[in-house]
């Protein structure tokens, strides 16, 4: 298959995460689309990774996959912890510095 | 290529694009992390056709296995899986699909005008992407690397933790006023 088509799949999906981070009110959809948009980067890295058949591309993505996991558990966390002040995930609402 | 490979690629494209549209359409917070689960497992798929197997199954493991258990189980704890319905800010929803629109055509632009031909992916020997061959590099070029994102994953450990935990009542010791 011809480079262009993992391209364009991974810049479609990069779109829809885009997208998805611009239209969404939902806090944890928000955060749902951003993993959409790494993986759509992690496409594009293996994707190098196998045509220049250097193999930095697939380390890369195996650090980007644990940097990932950090960013979830965190933000997670701050979703738990401002739900409970607000009791709403509304983006729109967390407009306040201070709960 | 033969047919049935221009099936596969073209069906697994179409699942994931489609998975994509789900999640990003699908009001119900439940069902868009089920697409995102069907999503991150059909690239899972591409991956392993891409020469990268040892990527693949960490994505299928940790992808779809920790981090999307962990979103469906702070969606359920929260009971956050429907927002209502209002729009807060007027003609948003246009301003953002004109946007993307916008970065649609900038893609499809620099792929027209680009001045870079570049060839069909080389057939690449079984022994590329190996665990194997993934330790040996990691462990070698990139052992500092290695060991700043056990840092990252620790710190976020604790701080999510820390995040989490329930407030104490903070002890009031203040002097009493003596009249």
């Amino acid at each position: 298959m011809p480079l262009s088509y993992f391209l364009g799949l991974s810049a479609i999906m990069f779109t829809i995460g885009v997208l998805g981070v611009i239209l969404r009110r939902n806090a944890l959809v928000i955060f749902m689309s951003l993993e959409l948009m790494f993986n759509a980067a992690n496409l594009v890295f293996v994707t190098y990774a196998s045509y220049y058949q250097v193999l930095t591309g697939q380390i890369f993505v195996f650090f980007i996959m644990a940097v990932a996991a950090a960013e979830v558990a965190v933000g997670l966390a701050l979703m738990v912890a401002i739900f409970r002040t607000k009791h709403s995930i509304d983006i729109d609402q967390m407009s306040s510095l201070k709960g | 290529m033969p047919v049935i490979g221009t099936i596969f690629y073209v069906f697994l494209g179409i699942v994931a694009i489609g998975s994509a549209l789900g999640m990003l359409i699908n009001r119900n917070a439940i069902y868009a992390a089920l697409f995102l689960v069907l999503n991150f497992a059909t690239i899972a798929v591409l991956y392993l056709a891409l020469g990268a197997p040892f990527i693949a199954l960490t994505q299928i493991i940790v992808y779809a296995g920790a981090i999307m258990v962990l979103f469906l189980f702070v969606i359920t704890l929260l009971g956050a899986e429907k927002l209502p319905g209002y729009e807060p800010i007027k003609g948003h929803r246009l301003v953002a699909i004109g946007m993307a629109l916008v970065f649609l055509v900038e893609l499809a632009l620099f792929y027209f005008v680009r001045n870079q031909t570049t060839g069909p992916i080389p057939f690449l020997s079984a022994e590329f992407g190996s665990p194997k061959n993934i330790g040996v590099v990691m462990f070698t070029e990139y052992l500092l690397p290695f060991e700043v994102v056990a840092f990252i994953l620790l710190s976020a450990t604790v701080g999510a933790i820390m995040l989490t935990k329930p407030d104490r009542k903070v002890p009031v010791n203040l002097p009493q006023q003596q009249d």
